[in-house]
């Protein structure tokens, strides 16, 4: 089911949670919403459900116009953060209460009522605690339970926030496959609400990232990385550092010392650049910037911490790709540092891909 | 035309969760006929006096003392209730002996004994033959039954759980924490009850204070008994109005009750913003 | 010894005084009570409940907590309901109206109503006119019990209901539940101990209500005399045998609901917490 946004306003007193958000979800599609916190993802997912009102623009779902439904009438099925399961009934119940308050002449009788519930339970693959209470559960059976009581009203969208906040990492990554599997084989149209940008590029087909009530972009997890729109985006995704500098007849040269200048298709003038570690190669070297921290990475890299001036520090990798050992990399040593690709963000936001500059070396 | 003008209004009116017109409609009818409008015969009766006459009726001698023995003895009152309260409270919380349940449960006995029994029991304890008042009487020459100091004592047994159970939650949440970071950092133990235990408290113990407080100065059931009820003396306020109602004073009585509550909610409004400034002061 | 264990002397002091505080402060009272009612034996306590003027001040006492409380049951969880589970403006106003009974003298919350239906009152002449009375009537008495007894319920559901948050009551919307099906299926479930204990805490003030009750009442034996108010007339008549048993009737109905109140909250307070 299709969902469209379009000007959506919501205000909490003087703040705009949301400021204008637009948006098109196609129908099938797995979409996160990404932001820091406060970023307006979760408003945005309770308007969608009907628990907030939109003040300004609208939003239509399959079609249909949303201003005025309230939350019971439009069948979106919400996965809550915390899963907010009902405490006092046990995994059945909770699962069954969506059929439960169907209108009278809609309600399935208890014994279609049970064999739905028991198909959901198996679908989730949590059959064996049907008789158990939420208390009893684990927090990856909770979010299981809340899936299945989301699921049992057949709703053609399904919101879900922060569904694995809950989680502790090792259960996290197991259940995001197993979830992500799930859509592939229901094929419902899918909106998750996440801070974490791993989760969302690894689940989503498209990824929503909001900046303080707007969306910033909205792209594939690999055209995001590859080309962010805004500055915001190349410093949000992929722990990139934040970089000043200038631009001249089409060559960057940052303002702190020990980086090499960048070409880049630019005007002249001031310009920011957002290096990602990989992006930053650090080479054995007699002198130059001092390396403060080694870490070796769980993929067996090295992970350097590089001191360009006091206090401002930038992380890189270490080259040859090689893991810790030996001489180098090392603390204390100093490197050259090597840059592969920046993005650059020049006056009045003009966007351009930084490459090395293939001139004489230049330390 | 009207579908555009009803969407937004729809839309504001869209809410999270049903069903609260109803339940708004129920809350705020009961509300209206069982407290607001019966309150508001009390704010404009009184003024059936004109308000020369209204002031002379409040400053007759005989409302002018009953007035100030009411607010005078909850004062006393709840300022003797609250370090009492803080004691219980802190026993409850913080120490472990045998019978502390039952310690923690008897501190809302005042709330749950009907006033009039209250009243009478404290009479029975005090009278001069009773077994407080008789001791007090043969020892001391100490006379508390209808007197001013029995009608303190009676307000002090009403005010106790409001002073208690209003610090103990916030005793309880405060933890040991703080205390035990105020040692690492070389507190001595007096230091760290004075200069971080009670500030953290303080704000509680003044809200259990005016709690206290609110509820002694209207008391009548318990004070009654006790008081001896002599004009000039210790007759309170709440059984002066009674009284003027017996004489079919209507607006007298209502003067007297509108006075009660204004100078009621002149001493709530002060404490409130002392604790204000208390908090500020915590920043 | 514990960095923030203060030494066993001072610690035994605080028990010591909070001990003595409670006994002479809580429990002397309620002894002098029970004593003074059994003086002459139970029988005799037993005789003076039996009389027949005593019989009707405790069958209008039920007949009282019988009609308000259940009354106040409604009106308290409405409200808690919309102040708990709802926005809309002026809530903070409707929290402060709901508590205001608390900080009313009881003497001023009888008063209101004979203001308003005694002899004098606005509505006085036209109900005296039509033979309907009020105020030295049952209609009294059960206004100023609504008035003393209006914040019992909302007060005590309230502030579980906000530890719960709406959560459950949005997913149940969601699930597509109307207004009466989560208010029953969901909210109410959730606070079932703690509504019990509002109720039985109302309950108990309403029948031990004094103050207001006795403005109102016109204290007529056999008619509109409540047990609380036959303690005083009893009293005041030098009867004291009859009106500390009765008093003392009082005293326990205050003891059960207590221990109830305690029992309640461990298992309301066990429910919150296996849910958290």
């Amino acid at each position: 089911m299709s969902v469209i946004v379009e000007g959506l306003v919501r205000r909490f007193g003087t703040t705009a949670a949301l400021d204008g958000v637009s948006l098109a979800v196609r129908d099938g599609e797995f979409v996160a919403l990404l932001g820091p916190s406060g970023s307006g993802k979760t408003t945005l997912l309770r308007v969608l459900a009907g628990l907030e009102p939109q003040e300004e623009g609208r939003v239509a779902i399959a079609g249909r116009e949303m201003a005025g439904v309230p939350a019971r009438e439009r069948g979106i099925g919400v996965m809550f953060q915390n899963y907010a399961l009902f405490r006092h009934m046990n995994v059945f119940d909770n699962i069954a209460f969506g059929l439960s308050v169907l209108p009278r002449g809609r309600r399935p009788g208890r014994a279609e009522l049970t064999a739905r519930v028991r198909e959901l339970l198996r679908l989730t693959q949590i059959p064996e605690l049907e008789r158990r209470w939420p208390d009893q559960l684990s927090g990856g059976q909770r979010q299981r339970v809340a899936l299945a009581r989301a699921l049992a009203i057949e709703p053609r969208l399904l919101l879900l926030d922060e569904p694995f906040g809950a989680l502790d990492a090792l259960v996290r990554r197991e259940v995001r496959r197993w979830l992500r599997g799930l859509h592939d084989r229901l094929g419902i149209t899918t909106i998750l609400v996440t801070h974490d940008q791993e989760e969302a590029m690894e689940l989503a087909d498209r990824v929503a990232l909001l900046e303080s009530g707007r969306i910033a972009q909205f792209d594939t997890p690999s055209a995001l990385l590859a080309a962010p729109a805004t500055p915001f985006v190349a410093g949000f995704l992929g722990e990139a550092a934040r970089l000043e500098g200038q631009v001249a007849g089409g060559v960057l040269r940052f303002r702190l010392p020990g980086l090499p200048p960048l070409a880049v298709a630019l005007p002249d003038g001031p310009a920011t650049a957002f290096l990602r570690p990989r992006e930053v190669v650090a080479h054995p070297a007699p002198e130059g910037p001092l390396i403060r921290l080694v870490r070796a990475t769980a993929e067996g890299e090295a992970r350097l911490v590089v001191e360009l001036a006091e206090d401002v520090t930038l992380d890189a990798v270490a080259t040859p790709h090689g893991a810790v050992q030996g001489e180098w990399p090392r603390r204390q040593a100093a490197c050259r540092l090597e840059i592969t690709g920046a993005q650059v963000f020049g006056a009045g936001g003009a966007r351009g891909m930084a490459g090395a500059l293939r001139l004489a070396e230049v330390r | 035309m009207s579908a555009s003008l009803a969407l937004p209004h729809r839309a504001r009116r869209l809410r999270a969760i049903p069903g609260f017109g109803l339940a708004f409609g129920i809350a705020l009818f009961w509300l209206s006929a069982i407290v607001l409008v019966p309150l508001l015969a009390l704010l404009l009766r009184p003024f059936e006096l004109g308000l020369a006459g209204l002031w002379a009726s409040l400053a007759e001698p005989r409302v002018a003392a009953s007035l100030r023995l009411s607010f005078g003895a909850a004062l006393l009152a709840a300022a003797i209730a609250a370090p009492l309260g803080l004691l219980l409270a802190w026993a409850v919380v913080r120490l472990r002996f045998p019978g502390r349940a039952v310690l923690d449960a008897a501190i809302d006995l005042p709330f749950a004994l009907p006033t009039a029994v209250a009243g009478l029991a404290m009479t029975a304890l005090l009278a001069p033959n009773g077994w407080v008042g008789g001791p007090l009487g043969e020892w001391f020459g100490w006379r508390v039954a209808f007197t001013p100091a029995g009608i303190v004592i009676a307000l002090v047994f009403v005010a106790l759980p409001f002073t208690a159970r209003t610090v103990e939650p916030v005793l309880r949440d405060l933890g040991r924490e703080s205390e035990e970071a105020a040692a690492t950092l070389g507190a001595t133990r007096f230091q760290t009850l004075r200069r971080v235990v009670l500030p953290a408290l303080a704000p509680a113990i003044l809200t259990g204070f005016g709690l206290g407080f609110a509820r002694a100065v209207g008391e009548y059931g318990s004070v009654i008994f006790i008081a001896g009820n002599m004009p000039m003396v210790s007759e309170i306020a709440p059984l002066l109005i009674t009284i003027r109602l017996e004489q079919f004073d209507y607006a007298g009585a209502a003067a007297i009750g509108l006075a009660m509550l204004l100078l009621a909610f002149a001493v709530l409004l002060a404490l409130n913003l002392a604790q204000r400034a208390l908090r500020r002061g915590q920043g | 010894m514990n960095a923030t264990e203060d030494p066993l002397w001072f610690r035994a002091l605080l028990v010591a005084l909070a001990v003595l505080t409670g006994l002479l402060l809580l429990a002397l009272p309620l002894a002098a009570v029970f004593t003074e009612a059994l003086r002459r034996g139970g029988e005799a306590a037993l005789a003076a409940i039996l009389e027949p003027d005593t019989l009707a001040a405790i069958r209008m006492t039920l007949i009282v907590a019988a009609i308000s409380v259940p009354l106040n049951t409604v009106g308290g969880l409405a409200a808690a309901w919309c102040i708990a589970k709802h926005d809309f403006p002026g809530k903070r106003l409707l929290v402060t109206l709901v508590e205001l009974p608390f900080s009313v003298s009881p003497v001023i919350s009888g008063l209101v109503f004979v203001l308003i239906f005694g002899l004098q009152g606005w509505l006085g002449p036209w109900l005296q006119a039509r033979g309907i009375q009020v105020i030295f009537a049952l209609p009294g008495l059960v206004l100023a019990t609504l008035f003393v007894t209006f914040p019992f319920v909302a007060r005590t559901v309230l502030p579980l209901m906000q530890d719960q948050g709406r959560a459950e009551e949005e997913a149940a919307a969601t699930l597509g539940a109307g207004g009466w099906q989560i208010f029953r299926r969901v909210t109410l479930p959730n606070i079932r101990w703690a509504l019990l204990a509002g109720v039985l805490l109302c309950n108990a003030r309403a029948m031990g209500e004094f103050g207001a009750v006795s403005v109102v009442s016109g204290h007529i034996r056999g008619q509109t005399n409540t047990m609380p108010l036959h303690v005083e007339i009893l009293y005041n008549e030098y009867q004291f045998a009859g009106a500390f048993a009765v008093a003392a009737l009082l005293a326990l109905l205050g003891l059960v609901t207590l221990a109830a109140k305690a029992v309640l909250e461990r298992w309301s307070g066990r429910v919150a917490g296996e849910a958290g």
